[in-house]
């Protein structure tokens, strides 16, 4: 159940502390948090507590298509600035495929196509940004169960990562390229899906063509675009900055069920 | 602490026992809260100053209300606030903004209303959801203690005689001629007072919380119905946002009532639990009436 990056222990012991001793500053052991690292905790407290109250099963609202947004914002990158994105938009996707290995028995390349062949699943959702716009559209795709669960996950796996065709930000120390991590909860969750078309279409490039993550119950930025590689991991530490995605590299909370 | 202080034949000063333990501790942890929430919260809001109404909303879709900033033609930076269909020219306070070393900014809000000062919606989000944490679990404890001990009944509702028309008149009559309630008829809340309180405990700090709750994608699968109750995501947004400023206009007003009624003895009381009032010498009932 504690699939999660913030450790037990501190979490332990800040509950046994007393949360006003500890935000006032008292009493704080030698190894104790900075303030930084305490305010960052509420993290796991948010994550135990939606975990618990049902969060596994509990489905986002899915609405009518009456209730479309006429208008799907684009967020984040607005088209992936690679020589290798560029070629494989050139022939629409047709040599593109999804990679999905790391803590799996049998790894897969699954085209476009094979994506398409699965079981589909089709929704029409509210995505909520952490900037605080929301818009209604519908996605559709094969759930991600469907294709993990023909990789064969090891017993170890506790995590699935999302590798994405896009950078960010060229930074200095190579940690630019948007990637993003869910939980195996989530990532088996049924709303959970890889989407290949909105609102009836293929989807555009602004919105993550040829393949991006729906992953409902959490903000916009979880939902990874122009998804290249499924990894399964037992830690998110040793990938890009060591908190399991970009953004979250960057400040956010790994969890954005908040 | 509670020895009269005979001042004339008539009149002593008697210090009684006004706010429990219990009552003084949460009030200073709320004011904590807030300090924090308001700021963190319109850092959070900067990330996209816009309101809607229902369930969506988005740049194209018409906010009610907008900030923005519009560069003119001569490369000055103008702010601006569009409500409904009429554009105000914000310029220097909201929209377009200058920071300490006078440089115009392309910013919603000024540096002093946000936390951090800087743009960062990740901080402005930590700050914000640890002290939501607290802020609940100190409301809760209000809450739960002030039902038991009999706090929130005996002192925050207001009596049938109080809710009388008449007697509200009179008190509204009181507050506008900044009279304070001396002697006996200081030892209780009187009902104005105890209506704010109680629209602050029972409807205002309820409604933020829970339009907070619903910000949540997590919570909306937990508990789909909450959002209906405010009619989508950004009308929720939008109550939000207008029940924090009600607090705020609540602060102030209570601010300037504590002043006016005397802020020594006031914000003393607060923390020592205990208020200084005139009463009629000889006659000193008991000094634990209203806890």
């Amino acid at each position: 159940m504690s699939r999660i990056v913030i450790p037990r222990r501190k979490f332990l012991r800040f509950s046994a502390l007393g949360l006003g001793a500890t935000a006032l500053g008292f009493s704080r052991p030698a190894d104790a948090w900075t303030f930084e690292e305490l305010i960052a905790s509420a993290q796991g407290l948010t994550y135990r507590a939606q975990r618990a109250l049902g969060g596994r099963h509990s489905m986002a609202r899915e609405f009518s298509a009456a209730d479309l947004s006429p208008d799907f914002k684009v967020n984040g990158t607005e088209r992936p600035d690679t020589p290798e994105y560029e070629a494989l938009l050139a022939d629409q996707f047709a040599s593109w495929k999804l990679r999905v290995d790391g803590l799996v028995a049998t790894p897969l390349d699954l085209s476009l196509a094979d994506l398409r062949a699965l079981p589909q699943r089709a929704q029409i959702t509210r995505h909520d940004c952490v900037e605080g716009w929301s818009a209604i559209g519908q996605w559709q795709g094969p759930q991600l169960s469907e294709v993990l669960s023909r990789a064969n996950p090891l017993p170890a796996a506790r995590f699935a990562v999302f590798h994405c065709a896009d950078f960010l930000e060229h930074a200095a120390d190579g940690t630019g390229q948007y990637y993003e991590s869910i939980d195996l909860i989530d990532a088996f969750h049924p709303q959970t899906i890889l989407a290949h078309s909105l609102n009836g279409a293929p989807l555009s490039v602004g919105h993550g063509a040829p393949v991006r993550l729906r992953v409902e119950r959490q903000l916009g930025y979880k939902h990874a675009k122009y998804v290249m590689r499924i990894e399964l991991v037992e830690r998110l530490d040793t990938l890009g900055r060591g908190k399991g995605g970009y953004w979250p590299d960057r400040g956010y909370e790994w969890y954005a069920g908040i | 602490m509670t020895q009269s202080q005979p001042l004339t034949k008539a009149h002593a000063k008697i210090f009684v026992h006004r706010h429990a333990l219990v009552t003084r501790i949460t009030h200073w942890i709320n004011v904590l809260c807030i300090l924090i929430l308001l700021p963190s919260g319109l850092q959070i809001l900067m990330a996209h100053p816009a309101f809607y109404w229902g369930p969506y909303g988005s740049d194209r879709d018409r906010p009610a209300l907008e900030i923005g900033a519009q560069e003119t033609d001569d490369n000055a930076l103008k702010g601006f606030l569009r409500i409904g269909g009429k554009t105000l020219d914000t310029t220097g306070y909201l929209g377009a903004v200058k920071d300490a070393d006078g440089e115009w900014h392309d910013r919603a809000l000024p540096y002093w209303a946000t936390l951090p000062s800087y743009r960062s919606l990740a901080l402005g989000r930590r700050w914000h959801l640890f002290f939501a944490w607290l802020f609940v679990a100190n409301l809760a404890v209000y809450c739960l203690v002030g039902l038991a001990n009999g706090h929130l009944r005996r002192d925050l509702l207001p009596t049938r005689k109080q809710l009388n028309p008449r007697a509200l008149l009179a008190d509204v009559v009181h507050h506008v001629k900044l009279q304070f309630p001396r002697g006996e008829a200081a030892r209780h809340y009187n009902p104005l007072q105890k209506l704010a309180y109680l629209g602050v405990v029972a409807v205002l700090l309820p409604t933020v919380i829970l339009t907070g709750l619903t910000m949540s994608p997590g919570m909306d699968a937990i508990l789909p119905w909450l959002i209906d109750l405010f009619g989508g995501r950004q009308s929720a947004r939008t109550i939000h946002f207008i029940a924090a400023s009600l607090i705020v206009l609540f602060i102030l007003v209570h601010l300037v009532m504590v002043v006016l009624a005397g802020p020594i003895n006031e914000i003393r009381s607060m923390i020592t639990g205990k208020l200084k009032i005139e009463v009629e010498a000889g006659h000193e009932p008991d000094r634990h009436s209203a806890p």
